[in-house]
């Protein structure tokens, strides 16, 4: 049989699933406990208990010197930035996704400056960023806003071009106006491309979130990721990034199944 | 008393491609105009003229003395071949939302008792056109002749007085069509509707029209096939007995007409 015809059992299924992740686990511990059986001292490659032993001391022990548990303050502030920023994001990019994309008058101006906007390296704006912001909470929010905006607009943009031309016009002759048409038919078309284009920008606005924080910031996940650096702290970096990585699953996780129980009619939110 | 829908010597053109040209048409109200001609003869170019997505070139269309209004509205009705129905809408919502829009200029929809009433409304369009066992379920769930009943519905909602159909059932198989035939015709009766049906199936204009219009190109340069547009060639009536039959209906007395045409 060709292979391309050869399809995985269900329990075989969750197997090969299951799988990668457990080689790579297995690769790492073993070369971790061959590196300390020979320096008991190696930070490169800390064990299972070592790392239990940082998330210990920064999750469950009060800092000594700020009374705060510092494992969850650092995830509910960046937790606070990615939100306020996908939030504003995810707004600003549906009205600039339907305004170019439905309104030819909006379009012509709107589409190639969202071109180019969409060009301009975010990070590569972050000092100018931090001038105008300052070094607070504004500037790694915006850093976000500026950085996934223009993709999720230019998708928008798409996408509400994509609905069919008869779509728009049947509503007309039921007699919509220009404002009315965008808030029965083509929003609620957009709503669930919106859900999908977030998912898909959700790794950018953590990329973001991330560098913001490491630059200027007095916690967050990235502010310590990147302070312990310093001491080579591997034990408290690698729990961190499995931490980001597992929040970031979720937020995919909870953006799918939204798309899937609010919109119901939606092909794509199967997938 | 001059025509219902006068066409006056209008010309469509892209750029040097001649789509049509000297069209000259009076249409009396309630006719069921069927368009039949080769494809890319201009059609559907014509049926997008008298819905107000295009505007002609040259030349101008009036409807009821006034000129046509130069984009779709509420007094045209329209079926697609396809994309009628709007997909995030259940089948009840598809047909309410034309009773939403008018009347809520700001959200576009109603709330409360005004929103119950409209879909009881729906709901007795829907049960007309023999949607009644489906009406919360969403267009994707619906087949093909379902979706096109479901669209006739939507544009009848509005009480049009002009429907537009463009191929409304090229891609249903024979044996739904012909259910579609039946339930288009008892709608044509029932309303002063004045119908204009694209088709490309010869046998389908003949059958329900009460006039053919033939769109053909009387010109041709081989080595400028875009230089010369369609016509209409022949401009046949049919189905004499319907035409009487409504003739005659309309000759009547307002209140007693009114009394034959049971409300949709």
């Amino acid at each position: 049989m060709r292979l391309i015809n050869r399809h995985p059992q269900r329990g075989g299924r969750l197997l090969l699933m299951l799988l990668p992740f457990v080689l790579l686990l297995l690769v790492y511990f073993s070369a971790s406990s061959a590196r300390l059986a020979d320096n008991a001292n190696d930070k490169l490659l800390p064990s299972a208990n070592q790392m239990v032993a940082a998330i210990d001391r920064l999750a469950f022990t009060e800092d000594k010197r700020s009374g705060h548990y510092l494992f969850w303050q650092d995830s509910a502030a960046s937790l606070k930035r990615l939100a306020m920023g996908i939030g504003i994001a995810a707004i600003a990019g549906l009205c600039l996704g339907i305004a170019a994309g439905i309104i030819p008058l909006f379009g012509a101006p709107l589409s190639p400056l969202l071109t180019v906007l969409s060009m301009v390296p975010p990070l590569a704006i972050l000092p100018i960023l931090f001038i105008v912001f300052g070094l607070g909470e504004l500037s790694k929010v915006m850093l976000i806003v500026i950085g996934i905006t223009p993709i999720l607009a230019r998708d928008l943009e798409q996408r509400a071009r994509e609905i069919p031309q008869e779509i728009l016009i049947k509503a007309q002759t039921l007699g919509a106006s220009t404002w009315t048409l965008i808030l029965r038919v083509v929003l609620p078309q957009l709503l669930p491309r919106l859900l999908i284009a977030l998912r898909l920008v959700l790794g950018s606005a953590w990329l973001f979130l991330i560098a913001a924080e490491a630059i200027a910031s007095t916690d967050g996940l990235g502010y310590r990721i990147f302070l312990v650096r310093r001491y080579m702290a591997m034990d408290v970096i690698l729990p961190y990034v499995v931490w980001i990585t597992l929040l970031a699953w979720l937020m995919d996780l909870g953006l799918r199944q939204t798309a899937r129980l609010c919109f119901p009619w939606y092909e794509g939110a199967k997938s | 008393m001059s025509a219902f829908i006068e066409v006056r010597n209008v010309w469509q053109e892209y750029g040097d491609q001649v789509v049509l040209e000297r069209l000259n048409l009076s249409i009396n109200e309630g006719e069921f105009c069927t368009l039949v001609g080769a494809s890319g003869c201009g059609k559907s170019t014509f049926l997008r003229l008298l819905l107000g997505q295009e505007r002609a070139s040259r030349g101008e269309i009036l409807l009821a003395g006034e000129p046509l209004a130069g984009e779709p509205d509420s007094s045209r009705g329209v079926v697609f071949q396809r994309y009628s129905v709007f997909p995030h809408l259940s089948v009840l919502d598809n047909v309410a939302i034309g009773l939403e829009l008018p009347r809520s200029k700001l959200l576009g929809r109603l709330f409360g008792a005004a929103k119950r009433e409209a879909r009881e409304q729906a709901a007795v369009i829907l049960h007309k056109v023999g949607l009644g066992h489906a009406l919360d379920k969403y267009p994707s769930a619906l087949s093909g002749g379902m979706q096109q009943r479901l669209a006739i519905a939507q544009a009848l909602t509005m009480q049009p007085r002009v429907l537009l159909l463009d191929e409304p059932f090229g891609a249903l198989d024979p044996g739904i069509r012909k259910d579609m035939h039946a339930l288009l015709l008892e709608l044509w009766h029932e309303t002063k509707l004045t119908v204009f049906m694209v088709t490309h199936d010869l046998s389908e204009g003949f059958s329900l029209g009460t006039r053919l219009l033939v769109f053909d190109k009387t010109r041709l340069d081989p080595h400028a096939p875009n230089a010369f547009g369609a016509r209409i060639t022949y401009d046949i009536p049919l189905n004499s007995d319907r035409r009487a039959q409504r003739a005659a209906v309309e000759g009547l007395p307002a209140h007693i007409a009114g009394k034959l045409q049971p409300a949709l």
